[in-house]
C-alpha cells in the first residue's frame, strides 16, 4: 500500500460557482489505477464526486479524463505511472477538453463526440446483392478494419485534438477513424461517396494538422491520425478525388517537393498546392489569388524571422547522399502495393515479430516519418500501437 | 409522457437487438439505458459467439453440448430454438457489418471453446462483444426515426395498471435529475445481470441486477437463481477476466508442481471441459495446497504454449490486460488466475418468446432473463447468442402483441412514490452506514459463502447477513444532494436491487439439496435427478419475503446421463 494524493477538478452546475480543486489522499498499491483511487475517495470521503465508469478494464470507454494535463482513461493509468507525470507530487485529474463539462469529471460527449460520429453516416451501406451466406472477403481486410473497430469511443483523442481546438467543426479523430471502418470494409457499397463527402467538407479529412496528439492519447491503439491519412490516400490516389479545399493537391505538392529536393521548398509549396503540381503552377489564376490572400501570413513569418526571404525562395540544399537516401525511401514506400499496407496494422503481428531485436523502426519508416506530409504516414503507422513505447508489446 | 408500442429497458446486446427487431416489425420503440449504449456490459465479452454454421456441424450437436453443459437443467425446447436459429442470426450480424474473423478462403472462421464438441465459436479478435455491440449501435443510429434512444436514463420501477399488466416504467434522466413516466404497450427488460453482488467479479460496476429486482418487485418469478457461474480464469490480482479463448487457443492450466492438473478431472477435454468442472478442479487444487502465490490462492494459466504471433493477433486484448493490470507479459510467462464470479444463469423466468408468465405485457431477454437455456451451467460463447436470439424474439413478439391493442393509460402513483423514495434517501441524516461499506460487505460475504463450494452452514450465514444488510440499507446515507448526475443516489437504489437479488440466490441455493452444474453442495455432493431435476422459482407474492416453488424442466430428446468431459 502507498499513499497518493489526488487533486480533482470539481464543478457543480447547480451551485452557481466556478470550478475548483479538491484534494483527497487515498491508499492503494501503486499499480492500481487512477480510477480505483477516485472510487476509493468517493467511497470513503465524498460520494458526490462525479465520474463515469463501468468496466474498470479499458473496454467500455466511460472514464476518459485528463491526468496531469494529458488525456487518458482513468482505469488504464496506474497510480505510480501517474505520479511520474505529477508536477508537485499530486496527481491532477481534470475533465477532458474540447467538450463542455456537465459536472466534475463528466463531459457532454453527445454534444460533440457523438454528433461528429453521426456526421459520418456511421452504418454499413451494403453492397448488393447481399449474399445468402457470409460475404467472402479477405482475412486481411477484416483484420484491417478491426483496428478502427477497436475504438471504444472514449473521446480521449477528441479531448486534445489540435485542429478541433481551432476549428470546433472539424469532424475529428474518432469520427474519422469510424469512417475508415466503412471505407476499409469491402462489404460497403459507397466508398467513393463517403470519401468525396469527407474530402470536400472543409472540416473533413484535410482539416487534420498531423499533430499526433490523437495517436498518443488513444488507449486502444486505433491511431486515428493514421486512419485519416489512409482516408486521404485512398481518396486521392485510388479514387482520384480532388477536393475543393486543395488538400489533395497540397499533399501531392508536399511529397513531390520533398522527393525532388530532399527538404521542403516553402516558396513552391503554396502555388503548387493551389495551381497544380508543376513549377509553372504559380502562374495559374488560383495560385495567384491564394498567394495574394496569404501575403499577410508570409509577411508575418518574415517579420518573426521564421522564414528568411532567401531561404524561402531558394530550394534548401541537402548533401547528395542524403537526397539519394530520401529518394530511396520514396521508392520503397511508393512501391508498396495494397496488400503490403495491411502489414502496418495493429492486429497483424508480423510486423511486431520482425521488429524483435532490431534497433528502432526500419530506416525508411523513421526517415519518412520525420518529413511529415504524405510520406509521414508510414512513420505514423509503424509507430503503432500508438502508445507510449513502454506500453507497446515488443519494446 | 413518452408513449411507445415497445419500451426496452437496457441497451446491451439483448436490448439493442430487441429494439431493432421490434422496429423492423413496425413498432414505435423506445430504448432506455443508464449508461450510453456502447458502455453496456456486453462490450466486455471477449471470446465469441457460438453457432453451428459450418456444413459439417449440426444444430443438434450444439444443442446437445448445451444440454449437457447445463447439467440437464436447461429447458430443451428453448435450447433447440436457440441453436437452430443461431446460424441465421450470425449471418445477419455479418451482413450488418460485424467484422468477424475470416479464414484464408475469406469465409467465416472459428475457434474452439469449452464444453463444445466442435469448433463453432465465431469471433472478432478478442473484442467480439464490443464489435457486435458497436455494430448494433450503428444500426440504432440508422434507425433513429423509429427508435428513440434515451441514453443515461435510469429506470427506477416498472409500472402496472389495475389488472397487473405492465404498462411502462418510471425513469430518471441522470443528466437533469428529472423523473419521467414512460408509457408503453409492452415492456422488455434487457438490463443485464447482477455480478456486482459478488466481490471480486468480472462484471462491470453497472451490473447490479436492477431489472431482476424490478420484475421481482411486481410479482415476476425468478428462476435458477442459485446457478452462479464462476469462470475458471480470472486474474488473481483483481478478478478481471482472461477469456476462455485463451484455453481455446491451447493454453494450459498448471498447479504449483507444474502439473497439468486437468488430466485428473477431465482427461478428454482437459482445459476445455465445462466451466463449472474446471472451476471446481481449480478450487480443489487450491484447497488441497497446490495453489501458487503468497497465499496459495492462484494457479498458472500458461499461454506461452500458444504461438506468440497467434496470441498477438487473436488474444490482443488479454495481452494488454495481463500487461496493464497484472504486469505480466502472457506471451512470455504464465499468469496467476483463479475462479471468479462471472455470470448468472438465473433471472426473470420467461417462455421462449421472452414473456414473463405471471405479468402480462412484460418481457425479459439476455442475462436478466432465464429462459432457461443455460440451466446449471452456461457454455462459453452461448450468452451472446442467448441475448441476440431471445432479444430478437422478444422484440418481434412484443411488436406483434402491440399491434392489436390501444395505448394503455399509465397510472401516475408509481412516479410519485419513486420521487418520494429518492427524496427520502437524499434527506437521510448521517447516522447510518455508508452505501459503499454495505456493498463491500455483501460482495465479500457472497464470494465466501455462495461460491464454487457451498454448504448449509455457509448459506445460513449468508442469509442472515443479507437480511441484516437489508436492514442497514434502509438507513444508509449518501453525500450528494444535487440533481445533475447524482450518481450517489443511484448507487443507493442499486444497492437495494443487489440485496434483493442476492437474497433470491441464497434462498434458492439453500433449497437445492444436491450438486448440479454451478451449485456444488459439499453436504450433498451428488446430483439427484429423482428429487431435483427441476427448476427452483422464487417470487414475492406481495410481501417482502421470498417464496419458493418448483417447476418442471422441459425435455425433448435428451435424457439425463452422467456428465463426463
Ligand atoms: C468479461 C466478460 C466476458 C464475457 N465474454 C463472453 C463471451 O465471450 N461470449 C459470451 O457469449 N458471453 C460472454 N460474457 C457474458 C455476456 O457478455 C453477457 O452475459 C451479456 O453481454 C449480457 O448482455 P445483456 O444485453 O443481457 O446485458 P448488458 O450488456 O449487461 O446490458 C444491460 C443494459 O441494461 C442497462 N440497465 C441496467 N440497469 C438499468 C436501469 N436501472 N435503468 C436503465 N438501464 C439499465 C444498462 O445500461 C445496459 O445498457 C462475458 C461477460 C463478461 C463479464
Ligand atoms: S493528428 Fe489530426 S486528428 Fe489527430 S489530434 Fe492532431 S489534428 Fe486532431
Ligand atoms: S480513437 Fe482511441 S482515443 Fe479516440 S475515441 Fe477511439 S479509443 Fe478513444
Ligand atoms: S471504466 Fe470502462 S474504460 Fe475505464
Amino acid at each position: 500500500m502507498a499513499e497518493f494524493t489526488l487533486r480533482l477538478r470539481r464543478y457543480d452546475p447547480e451551485s452557481g460557482e466556478a470550478a475548483y480543486w479538491d484534494e483527497h489522499t487515498i491508499d492503494l498499491e501503486p499499480h492500481r489505477s487512477v480510477l480505483e483511487g477516485i472510487l476509493q475517495a468517493r467511497a470513503r470521503f465524498d460520494g458526490s464526486i462525479g465520474i463515469r465508469c463501468s468496466c474498470r478494464a479499458a473496454i467500455c470507454g466511460s472514464c476518459g479524463v485528463r491526468i496531469n494535463g494529458q488525456p487518458a482513461l482513468a482505469c488504464h493509468t496506474h497510480l505510480d505511472q501517474a505520479m511520474k507525470g505529477a508536477r508537485d507530487g499530486v496527481i491532477e485529474i481534470e475533465p477532458m477538453g474540447n467538450m463542455p463539462v456537465l459536472k466534475d469529471l463528466i463531459v457532454d460527449m453527445d454534444a460533440v463526440h457523438w454528433k461528429k460520429v453521426r456526421r459520418v453516416t456511421p452504418w454499413l451501406i451494403n453492397k448488393e446483392p447481399i449474399p445468402e451466406r457470409e460475404y467472402i472477403v479477405p482475412h486481411e481486410a477484416m483484420v484491417d478494419v478491426t483496428q478502427s473497430m477497436a475504438c471504444i469511443q472514449c473521446g480521449a483523442c477528441v479531448s486534445d485534438c489540435l485542429s478541433m481546438e481551432v476549428d470546433p467543426l472539424f469532424i475529428g479523430p474518432a469520427a474519422l477513424a469510424k469512417a475508415y471502418r466503412f471505407v476499409g470494409d469491402p462489404r460497403d457499397a459507397q466508398h467513393s461517396e463517403r470519401l468525396n463527402d469527407l474530402a470536400q467538407d472543409p472540416h473533413g479529412i484535410y482539416d487534420c494538422t498531423h499533430c499526433f496528439k490523437c495517436i498518443e492519447a488513444c488507449p486502444k491503439g486505433v491511431a486515428p491520425m493514421s486512419q485519416i491519412m489512409r482516408l486521404r490516400r485512398i481518396s486521392g490516389r485510388d479514387h482520384g478525388i480532388v477536393d475543393a479545399n486543395n488538400g489533395e493537391r497540397h499533399e501531392i505538392a508536399f511529397t513531390n517537393l520533398v522527393r525532388d529536393h530532399g527538404l521542403l521548398w516553402e516558396a513552391e509549396l503554396l502555388p503548387r498546392s493551389y495551381g497544380g503540381d508543376s513549377w509553372l503552377a504559380k502562374f495559374g489564376p488560383a495560385a495567384g489569388r491564394e498567394l495574394l490572400s496569404s501575403l499577410p501570413v508570409i509577411g508575418k513569418a518574415l517579420l518573426r524571422g521564421k522564414v528568411t526571404p532567401m531561404g524561402a525562395l531558394k530550394a534548401h540544399k541537402l548533401p547528395d547522399e542524403d537526397l539519394q537516401q530520401v529518394k530511396r525511401i520514396y521508392a520503397t514506400v511508393e512501391g508498396r502495393d495494397e496488400a503490403e499496407r495491411y502489414e502496418l496494422n495493429l492486429y497483424i503481428s508480423g510486423y511486431d515479430e520482425d521488429m524483435e531485436g532490431a534497433e528502432g523502426p526500419p530506416p525508411d519508416a523513421a526517415a519518412a516519418g520525420a518529413q511529415g506530409g504524405d510520406g509521414g504516414m508510414a512513420g505514423a503507422e509503424s509507430g503503432q500501437p500508438g502508445q507510449s513505447p513502454e506500453r507497446s508489446p515488443s519494446r | 409522457m413518452p408513449s411507445h408500442d415497445v419500451l426496452i429497458i437496457g441497451a446491451g446486446l439483448a436490448g439493442q437487438r430487441a429494439a431493432l427487431a421490434a422496429a423492423d416489425a413496425g413498432a414505435s420503440v423506445a430504448i432506455l439505458s443508464k449508461v450510453h449504449p456502447v458502455r453496456s456490459h456486453s462490450v466486455a465479452a471477449a471470446g465469441g459467439i457460438n453457432a453451428a454454421l459450418k456444413p459439417q456441424d449440426t444444430w443438434e450437436s450444439h444443442a446437445y453440448d448445451t444440454v449437457k453443459g447445463s447439467d440437464f437443467l436447461g429447458d430443451q425446447d428453448a435450447i433447440e430454438i436457440m441453436c437452430r436459429e443461431a446460424p441465421d442470426e450470425l449471418l445477419h450480424l455479418e451482413h450488418i457489418g460485424v467484422t468477424f474473423h475470416r479464414n484464408d478462403a475469406g469465409e467465416l472462421g472459428t475457434r474452439a471453446f469449452g464444453g463444445a464438441s466442435a469448433a463453432r465459436t465465431y469471433y472478432v479478435a478478442d473484442i467480439t462483444g464490443q464489435a457486435i455491440l458497436h455494430v448494433l449501435y450503428e444500426q440504432i443510429t440508422k434507425y433513429h426515426e423509429t427508435v428513440d434512444s434515451y441514453e443515461e436514463w435510469f429506470t427506477t420501477s416498472l409500472v402496472q395498471d389495475d389488472e397487473g399488466t405492465c404498462v411502462g416504467c418510471v425513469a430518471r434522466d441522470i443528466r437533469t435529475g428529472e423523473m419521467e413516466l414512460f408509457n408503453a404497450k409492452s415492456v422488455i427488460l434487457a438490463s443485464g445481470g447482477n455480478g456486482q453482488t459478488f466481490k471480486p467479479t468480472t462484471n462491470a460496476l453497472i451490473c447490479t441486477g436492477d431489472g431482476i429486482a424490478q420484475a421481482y418487485a411486481i410479482g415476476a418469478p425468478l428462476m435458477d437463481m442459485e446457478m452462479v457461474q464462476y469462470h475458471p480464469t480470472t486474474l488473481t490480482e483483481n478478478g478481471f477476466l482472461i477469456t476462455e479463448g485463451a484455453r481455446g487457443e491451447g493454453a494450459h492450466l498448471l498447479n504449483s508442481d507444474g502439473e497439468r492438473f486437468m488430466e485428473k478431472y477431465a482427461p478428454n477435454k482437459m482445459e476445455l471441459a465445462s466451466r463449472d468442472v474446471v472451476s471446481r478442479a481449480e478450487q480443489t487444487e487450491i484447497n488441497e495446497g497446490r495453489g501458487i502465490g503468497p497465499d496459495g490462492g492462484g494457479l498458472y494459466l500458461d499461454v506461452t504454449v500458444v504461438p506468440r504471433k497467434r496470441t498477438l493477433e487473436a488474444l490482443r486484448e488479454i495481452v494488454n490486460i495481463g500487461k496493464d493490470f497484472a504486469g505480466t507479459d502472457i506471451t512470455r510467462e504464465p499468469i496467476s488466475i483463479r475462479p471468479g464470479q462471472h455470470y448468472i444463469m438465473g433471472g426473470v423466468k420467461t417462455d421462449v418468446h421472452g414473456q414473463v408468465p405471471t405479468v402480462a405485457g412484460l418481457y425479459a431477454a439476455g442475462e436478466v432473463a432465464c429462459v432457461s437455456v443455460h440451466g446449471g451451467n452456461r457454455l462459453g460463447a452461448n450468452s451472446l447468442l442467448d441475448t441476440l436470439i431471445f432479444g430478437r424474439r422478444a422484440g418481434q413478439h412484443a411488436a406483434q402483441r402491440s399491434r392489436a391493442m390501444p395505448m394503455p393509460t399509465t397510472p401516475t402513483s408509481r412516479l410519485r412514490q419513486d420521487l418520494e423514495h429518492i427524496d427520502a434517501i437524499i434527506a437521510r441524516d448521517r447516522s447510518g452506514r455508508r452505501i459503499s461499506e454495505i456493498k463491500d460487505e455483501l460482495g465479500t460475504m457472497m464470494n465466501r459463502n455462495v461460491a464454487v463450494y457451498r454448504d448449509a452452514d455457509g448459506l445460513a450465514t449468508a442469509h442472515e447477513t443479507v437480511r441484516r444488510l437489508k436492514e442497514d440499507a434502509t438507513t444508509a446515507y449518501i453525500d450528494d444532494r444535487g440533481t445533475v448526475f447524482n450518481q450517489d443516489v443511484l448507487g443507493a437504489i442499486e444497492l437495494g436491487y443487489m440485496l434483493d437479488t442476492a437474497q433470491a440466490t441464497v434462498v434458492a441455493a439453500i433449497e437445492r439439496k444436491e450438486s448440479r452444474g454451478a451449485q456444488f453442495r459439499t453436504d450433498f455432493p451428488e446430483r439427484n435427478d429423482d428429487e431435483w431435476l427441476k427448476h427452483i422459482d422464487i417470487s414475492r407474492n406481495g410481501d417482502d419475503e421470498p417464496h419458493v416453488t418448483h417447476s418442471p424442466v422441459t425435455m425433448t430428446q435428451w435424457e439425463p446421463e452422467e456428465r463426463k468431459y
